[in-house]
C-alpha cells in the first residue's frame, strides 16, 4: 500500500482500526472513547465498526478501568485503554506499577499482560498544571513496563501496531499538541519497540530526543546547518527499552551530545541517557553532555509563562553552541 | 429410600468439602511451624478459621471461571486446586514454586486454573476480577470471575468503582467479602461506617449474607450466586461472616484483640462443625486428615529439597521478549 497523508490523531485511529480488524481480542476502552469518539477524537468511528462490546465507554474511574484492563489481559483479551490526559495516570498507578508491570515476573513467567495504555502528555495549550505534564520517566522507571512516544504520524501508526501486538504492557505516550500535525503514513511500515531512528544525519553534535521535541530538534539542526554545523538527531521513539546502541554509535561519530525533552529536567529520562553516556561513552566525549528540558516547576497556565517552560528551537541551538564552544 | 439417597449424596458432598478444608488447614498449620523455624521468608497472612469460605466458593466454580484474591489468599488458591507441592515450594522461595519463588505468599497464581493472583495491595484484586468478568462477557466464555476481599477493603475506592461498573454492564462478577471483623490491626467497625448490603443495594447489585463458617451454607449460596451470574443478571455480592484465628500476619501477637475474643475463636471452627456431622454419618475424618497430612508433609520435604532460584533466570521474566542489549 502506498502512503497517505494523515494527521497524527488519524494515524492513531488507523492503527487501532487495523489492529482490531486483524485480532478480535483487541478491545478499546476509556472515558468517552465510544460514542464521543474520544476527547481528542482518536477513537472516532470505531464504535460504528466494532460495536459496544469492543469499544467501551467507561465511567470516570481511572483506577479501576486500568486494573480492569489487567484482568482482561489475563483473561484472553488485548485491551487498549485511553487515559484522557497523562496527568490522570496518577489514579492508575497501582494498576500499572503493582499489577500490570509485575504480573509476568511475579507469577514466574506463567503469562503476561498484553495491554496498551494510550495517553497524551505535554503542554503548549495553556492546559495548566494538571493537564500538561510529561510523566513518562515514572513509567520508564518500572521494570515490566515498556514506554514508547512517537514524534510523527508514521511512527504513531507503526508503534501503536507494535504496542498492541506486544505481549507486555506498553505505555503509548501521545502528544496533545501534535494531534493535528500531518505526515505521510504507510501502513505496511513496521516499527520495533526498543529501536531508535536517526531523524537527521550529522557529524558535529548528537541531539537525542523523543516525541514533540524531535521536530524542534530537527528545526534547530536545519538552522545550524546554515552556519555549517551538522547536527545528528536521534529520535528515541522507544524510551523503555531504549536504543543505547544507536545513541552511543552516534556519539562515536560526533563526540558531543545534548538530550532534549519536554518533561522537567531533574530525574528525567535525559538523566538516564546522560548517565549512560558518561559511563559507557566517556572516552568518546569531547564536551560535557547537556540537557534541554523544562525547569523544575509545575507546568504553567498563562501563555507568557508557558513560553518560558516549553523547549524552543532557540534553547536547543543555544545548548548546541555551548557544547561546541 | 429417597431420603437415604439424599443423605448419602449430602455426606459425599460434605466429605469432599471437608477434604479441601483439611488441606488448607494442614498446609497453613505446617506454615506456622515453618515460619517459626525461619524456613518461610517474608510475611505470611494465614486464613486459619476461614476455610469454609474458600472451599464453599470454589465448589461452585467451573473450569472456565477465574478469580483474584488477597494477601490472605492461600485458602482460595488451594481450594481452586493449586498443586500443594508447587504451592509449598513457592511459599518457601524455591525455583520449582508455582511462581518460581518470585512472588511468594502474597502473589501465588496459577493462570491455568484462572487464578489471577493473590495480591499485596488491599482491594487491588477487585477491579482485576472486574476486567476478567468483562472478558468472560466479551469473549462469551460462559465463565464468571470471583473477587475475594476482606472487610478492610470495603473502604477502598476501587470496590465502589467496581460495583458501579459491574452493575452498569451486568458483568458476571461474584464479589465475595470475607468479613472477619478485622481490618489488619483495627476492628472494621472503627473504619467503615456503611453496611455492605446497603452499598450493594445502592448499585442495584444482588446481595446475600451467609455464615462463612458453615461450608455447606457457603457452597449453596455460591451455587445460587453463580446461577444468577451465568443467567446474565449482573454482579452478586456475597458477604461471608467468618473468624480470623491468627494475627494479621504470622508472628503478630494480637495484643489489640480482647483475650475473651481470642479464646472463643475456636468455637466457630468450620472444620469442627463439619467433622461432627461426618463422624455421625460414619465417615472416618481422622483417616482423611492423616492422608492429607502425609501429602502436606511430602510437599514440605519436596520444597526443602528444591533448588533456590537464581538471578540469571529471574531477570529473564521481566519481559516476554527481553531485549538484552537494549535494556536500559
Amino acid at each position: 500500500m502506498s502512503s497517505t497523508e494523515m494527521r497524527y490523531v488519524n494515524a492513531v485511529t488507523q492503527a487501532l482500526r487495523d489492529s482490531m480488524e486483524q485480532d478480535p481480542a483487541v478491545v478499546v476502552m476509556g472515558e468517552d472513547v465510544a460514542h464521543a469518539g474520544g476527547s481528542f477524537k482518536a477513537t472516532r468511528g470505531l464504535l460504528d465498526t466494532f460495536g459496544e462490546r469492543r469499544v467501551i465507554d467507561t465511567p470516570i474511574s481511572e483506577s479501576s478501568i486500568t486494573s480492569a484492563a489487567v484482568g482482561m489481559a489475563l483473561t484472553g483479551l488485548k485491551p487498549v485503554v485511553e487515559i484522557m490526559f497523562m496527568d490522570f495516570i496518577t489514579l492508575s498507578m497501582d494498576a500499572l506499577v503493582n499489577q500490570a508491570a509485575k504480573a509476568r515476573y511475579m507469577f514466574g513467567g506463567q503469562g503476561s499482560v498484553p495491554m496498551v495504555l494510550r495517553t497524551p502528555h505535554g503542554g503548549g495549550l495553556s492546559a495548566g498544571p494538571q493537564h500538561s505534564q510529561c510523566l513518562e520517566a515514572w513509567l520508564a522507571h518500572i521494570p515490566g513496563l515498556k514506554v514508547v512516544c512517537p514524534s510523527n504520524p508514521q511512527d504513531a501508526y507503526s508503534l501503536l501496531r507494535a504496542a498492541i501486538a506486544d505481549p507486555d504492557p506498553v505505555m503509548f505516550i501521545e502528544h496533545k499538541a501534535m494531534y493535528a500535525s500531518k505526515g505521510q503514513v504507510d501502513t505496511t511500515i513496521t516499527a520495533e519497540i526498543g529501536d531508535a531512528r536517526i531523524a537527521r544525519a550529522g557529524r558535529d553534535v548528537t541531539l537525542v530526543s523523543y516525541g514533540a521535541t524531535v521536530p524542534v530538534c530537527v528545526k534547530a539542526a536545519e538552522q545550524l546547518a546554515k552556519e555549517g554545523v551538522e547536527v545528528e538527531v536521534v529520535d528515541l521513539y522507544s524510551i523503555q527499552p531504549w536504543d543505547k546502541a544507536t545513541v552511543l554509535a552516534s556519539l562515536s561519530r560526533t563526540h558531543r551530545a545534548v538530550v532534549v525533552h519536554e518533561a522537567v529536567q531533574s530525574f528525567g529520562v535525559g538523566a538516564e541517557i546522560v548517565a549512560t553516556i558518561a559511563d559507557e561513552g566517556f572516552d568518546e566525549l569531547d564536551a560535557p553532555v547537556l540537557r534541554v528540558a523544562a525547569p523544575f516547576m509545575p507546568a504553567p497556565f498563562a501563555s507568557s509563562l508557558e513560553k518560558g517552560y516549553v523547549v524552543t528551537v532557540e534553547r536547543v541551538i543555544e545548548a548546541v553552541r555551548k557544547t561546541l564552544a | 429410600m429417597k431420603n437415604n439417597k439424599q443423605d448419602k449424596h449430602a455426606v459425599e458432598r460434605l466429605t469432599g468439602l471437608y477434604r479441601s478444608m483439611s488441606r488448607i488447614r494442614q498446609v497453613e498449620t505446617a506454615l506456622t511451624r515453618l515460619f517459626a523455624n525461619s524456613e518461610v521468608p517474608g510475611f505470611i497472612h494465614l486464613s486459619i478459621g476461614q476455610e469454609g469460605v474458600a472451599t464453599g466458593i470454589a465448589s461452585a466454580l467451573q473450569p472456565q471461571d477465574s478469580l483474584a484474591t488477597t494477601h490472605r489468599g492461600h485458602g482460595h488458591v488451594l481450594a481452586r486446586g493449586m498443586d500443594v507441592t508447587s504451592f509449598m515450594k513457592e511459599i518457601m522461595g524455591r525455583e520449582g514454586g508455582m511462581c518460581k519463588g518470585r512472588g511468594g505468599s502474597m502473589h501465588v497464581a496459577d493462570l491455568s486454573l484462572g487464578i489471577l493472583g493473590a495480591n499485596g495491595i488491599v482491594g487491588a484484586g477487585i477491579p482485576i476480577a472486574l476486567g476478567s468478568a468483562m472478558a468472560h462477557q466479551i469473549r462469551q466464555t460462559g465463565g464468571v470471575a470471583v473477587a475475594f476481599f476482606g472487610d478492610g477493603a470495603m473502604a477502598e475506592g476501587v470496590l465502589h468503582e467496581t460495583l458501579n461498573m459491574a452493575a452498569l454492564w451486568k458483568c458476571p462478577l461474584l464479589l465475595v467479602c470475607e468479613n472477619n471483623g478485622w481490618s489488619e490491626f483495627s476492628p472494621t467497625s472503627r473504619q467503615f461506617v456503611a453496611q455492605l448490603e446497603k452499598l450493594a443495594g445502592a448499585f442495584g447489585a444482588a446481595y446475600a449474607k451467609v455464615n462463612g463458617n458453615d461450608v455447606v451454607a457457603v457452597s449453596e449460596a455460591a451455587q445460587q450466586a453463580c446461577e444468577h451470574l451465568r443467567a446474565g443478571k449482573g454482579p452478586f455480592v456475597l458477604e461471608c461472616s467468618t473468624t480470623r484465628v491468627r494475627g494479621h500476619f504470622e508472628g503478630d501477637a494480637q495484643k489489640y484483640r480482647d483475650s475473651g475474643e481470642l479464646e472463643s475463636v475456636h468455637e466457630h471452627d468450620p472444620l469442627t462443625a463439619a467433622r461432627v456431622t461426618l463422624q455421625a454419618a460414619g465417615v472416618d475424618t481422622v483417616a482423611i486428615d492423616q492422608e492429607i497430612g502425609a501429602q502436606v508433609d511430602a510437599a514440605v520435604e519436596a520444597a526443602r529439597a528444591d533448588a533456590l532460584p537464581t538471578m540469571e533466570r529471574a531477570i529473564q521474566d521481566v519481559y516476554t521478549q527481553i531485549v538484552q542489549e537494549k535494556q536500559a
